[in-house]
């Protein structure tokens, strides 16, 4: 693996394998009444922060506090930042401190890149402008790979793996070791021009062997959407009987009032999720969403709120797959596959 | 190659008219249609160019030994940001004129968007006194169209160009135009004192937030395209703007194939269209942003390898009728940033000729009588001046510019004598080297460093 994590092109298939199994043996920890592994004791953790982002903050803080790494949380809102403190000294400072890794949200697509350039510890890029969220797009294959994927096989839609029915809804647990996603059918809804969930989640989900489309209005698309490793459509409704996996999108406020598309109410009729759209999935097929969410808009609470949404197993497994990522980036490369020792008092 | 010492023999004249005599030895001067390429001796003195041909001899004036060089006209850059007043922490004019000169220009066209605007006869006349003061070129300021370059109501063209600095050239460059009746009024008023208006051709709508070209890059990235289409509607509407009032415009640094397209068509039409291009627009491409180093951030963006192998067939045939650097100094800080908070811009004045070698002229391109073509005697014209971009021929000014293209290809260090670094060249190999020029027979350069 590489020293960063930046895009989402940076893990081969290998890597995105390696950080799933990973979190899928640390997935077990959760359940433990002692949370907490000694891996990572006396690394420092930064939690760079330019955006508000409670969600994502919390979530790569718990996962370094479960490892033992020292975090220190460093927001925009009352620092040096608001003082006019460029991003470069910044990342000296943090230098200077002896960050062993930088977790950075920030509103600037590169900043991540940019960041990776200044400092010696390893960059966590946790969201940069409307360019990548890589963690985002770890979290949701191995949401999509615990639901759809059967033991060290594939799922998908010859072979519906929940043959339990709804009921199947349940989260398996370590069944999917060394498995990609192939063959699973993804479709991503919404304002993928401006989303960086959507780059990452593309581009992962691809080199995992799943079969990405892209359903949105053209407005919401990049201009060389056709260079991506996906398909296009306009037409979500098409979409969904072939959709194992339907993940919607949030549409930021500012879009509603730029001419992307003419009303809220119409992009809801034609882009968003409703109870009688979800009836035309297939009967395994899992509804996603990074949050927050609009219900209502993107998504109607009878879907947010029924058994195929994923949406609360999203935020758990955010947690422990960035434990994963962590414990790769600053601890190594081989994860012992014995049980882990919990850290005792 | 290295200025040779006063020759002692004879009858030496005075001290001060030898001081002002040159014999340039052995040079090679371009085809002029005419003739083909020669090498030949060059006699310069009183400012001008007193002879060419071969076996010169004159008692008393230095010697330049130029074998291996050729002599093109001193270059003339239509597009330059000398940066001050205001900003001259990023450039002087002291500093930017010694950078053209070590590039081989003899003028240059200083941009208006400075802090005050260059909107006023008092503006324009302080940056052409302190081109003066400088003597490393000439510097010819570029007057705002509009007020404060506000877009809204027009500048006292008229006024600058009465002045001592007698502007010709107008542009808001750094901004467009964008107001079709405003463009109209700016190119018809012009007229009357043999003006043009040099429009940046960015429709700022379909650009808002624009940050790289809107394409694959820009998709990936995930930065907000700047899409050809922004610079092609505002160039079509001017053509057609330029040929309903009969009046000159020149389109600054063009950058997309389809653009050449529209000026193309234009200048079928016998339209008074002209147009420039950059050297990095044909050398390099939005693939540079892949590290969102904002170095190679700038306005219009970087595009494809289809639109830079376009501009450079463009420039070969004419439709685009010269090179001119748009040299945009900017301090450190203004680029070690996020790509979105970074300045637009790069500089080119050091570099500009060495990148035309490498696109044009060791391509086949282009020859080196094309090269004093588009690097001077075109942009003098587009520009008016008067004394700059003539050929170098016996009772010309000498001006002009000894060019070794054999020397060995360097790598380009970002410490010339601009105030900034923010070359997008920087460790790049580019053949050739300036090794002297001369500003009405005095050298500015001489062994590739300032006289």
């Amino acid at each position: 693996m590489k020293r960063h994590l930046i895009s989402a092109a940076d893990l081969s298939r290998a890597d995105a394998l390696l950080i799933l199994d990973t979190a899928e043996e640390l997935a077990g920890l959760a359940d433990r009444p002692i949370k907490k592994l000694p891996t990572l004791r006396g690394r420092t953790v930064v939690n760079l922060f330019y955006e508000d982002s409670t969600r994502t903050r919390i979530s790569f803080e718990a996962a370094a506090k479960r490892l033992s790494a020292d975090v220190i949380n460093f927001s925009a809102k009352g620092s040096s930042v608001a003082k006019g403190e460029s991003l470069k000294d910044t990342a000296l400072t943090l230098e200077a401190m002896g960050a062993d890794a930088v977790v950075i949200r920030h509103g600037a697509s590169g900043a991540a890149h940019r960041l990776a350039g200044w400092v010696r510890g390893s960059v966590l890029n946790a969201g940069d402008g409307t360019h990548e969220h890589p963690t985002q797009a770890l979290l949701d294959a191995f949401t999509i790979r615990r639901r759809l994927t059967g033991q060290g096989g594939t799922g998908g839609r010859e072979a519906p793996p929940c043959a339990g029915g709804p009921g199947g809804a349940s989260p398996r647990v370590g069944t999917a070791r060394g498995a990609g996603l192939d063959g699973l059918r993804v479709t991503i809804v919404g304002d993928v021009l401006h989303s960086r969930v959507a780059r990452s989640n593309v581009l992962l989900l691809s080199t995992l062997g799943a079969e990405v489309t892209l359903a949105a209005p053209p407005t919401l698309l990049p201009h060389a959407v056709g260079s991506w490793p996906c398909a296009v459509s306009y037409d979500l409704d098409s979409e969904l009987p072939k959709s194992d996996v339907v993940m919607m999108l949030r549409v930021q406020q500012e879009r509603m009032t730029a001419a992307y598309f003419p009303s809220v109410r119409e992009y809801s009729r034609r882009y968003g999720l409703d109870v009688a759209r979800m009836a035309r999935l297939p009967e395994h097929a899992i509804v996603m969403h990074p949050g927050p969410m609009n219900r209502g808009v993107e998504i109607a609470a009878e879907v947010a709120d029924s058994v195929r949404s994923t949406i609360v197993e999203q935020v758990a497994n955010g947690v422990t797959t960035r434990m994963a990522v962590l414990y790769l980036l600053l601890g190594g490369t081989e994860f012992p596959a014995t049980e882990f020792p919990a850290v005792t008092r | 190659m290295t200025a040779g010492h006063p020759a002692t023999t004879g009858n030496p004249g005075t001290a001060a008219e030898n001081q002002a005599r040159w014999l340039i030895r052995g040079v090679t001067v371009p085809g002029d249609g005419e003739h083909g390429s020669r090498v030949t001796d060059m006699l310069l003195g009183g400012g001008s160019v007193t002879a060419v041909e071969s076996g010169l001899n004159h008692s008393g004036a230095r010697v330049l030994d130029a074998e291996g060089l050729i002599a093109l006209p001193g270059l003339v850059d239509l597009h330059t940001h000398l940066r001050e007043p205001g900003r001259e922490d990023a450039e002087t004019v002291e500093t930017g004129t010694a950078a053209a000169a070590l590039g081989g220009y003899t003028a240059v066209h200083a941009m208006a968007n400075t802090d005050p605007v260059a909107d006023t006869a008092g503006v324009v006349e302080q940056v052409w006194r302190l081109g003066r003061t400088a003597g490393h070129c000439d510097v010819q300021p570029v007057g705002a169209v509009t007020s404060g370059l506000a877009g809204t109501r027009l500048a006292e063209l008229g006024t600058m160009a009465d002045s001592a600095a007698r502007v010709r050239v107008f542009s808001d460059d750094g901004r467009c135009v964008s107001d079709p009746l405003l463009m109209r009024r700016a190119l018809e008023y012009v007229k009357a004192f043999d003006g043009v208006i040099a429009q940046h051709a960015q429709d700022p709508r379909l650009t808002e937030g624009a940050q790289l070209n809107e394409g694959e890059m820009s998709a990936r990235l995930g930065l907000a395209g700047w899409p050809a289409v922004a610079e092609e509607a505002i160039i079509a509407r001017d053509c057609l703007l330029a040929a309903h009032v009969g009046s000159a415009l020149h389109i600054c640094h063009v950058s997309t194939a389809g653009s050449v397209e529209i000026i193309r068509w234009a200048k079928s039409k016998g339209w008074p269209v002209t147009a420039e291009v950059t050297p990095h627009h044909l050398l390099l491409t939005d693939e540079f942003a892949v590290d969102y180093d904002p170095v190679f951030k700038v306005n219009p963006p970087l595009r494809t390898e289809a639109d830079v192998a376009e501009l450079r067939r463009a420039l070969a045939e004419g439709t685009i009728d010269c090179v001119a650097t748009d040299h945009a100094p900017h301090p450190v800080e203004a680029k070690e940033t996020e790509w979105a908070e970074a300045a637009f811009g790069m500089t080119g004045l050091e570099t500009a000729l060495r990148v035309v070698q490498l696109a044009m002229v060791d391509t086949g391109l282009l020859d080196w009588a094309g090269v004093a073509d588009r690097m001077s005697v075109r942009p003098a014209r587009i520009g008016r001046l008067t004394g700059q971009g003539t050929l170098l021929a016996a009772g010309a000014p000498a001006n002009l510019t000894l060019y070794d293209p054999a020397a060995p290809a360097e790598a380009v260090v970002p410490a010339g004598a601009s105030k900034s670094r923010n070359t997008p060249f920087a460790g790049m190999e580019l053949p050739g080297r300036v090794v002297a020029t001369f500003l009405r027979g005095v050298p500015t350069v001489l062994d590739g460093k300032l006289a």
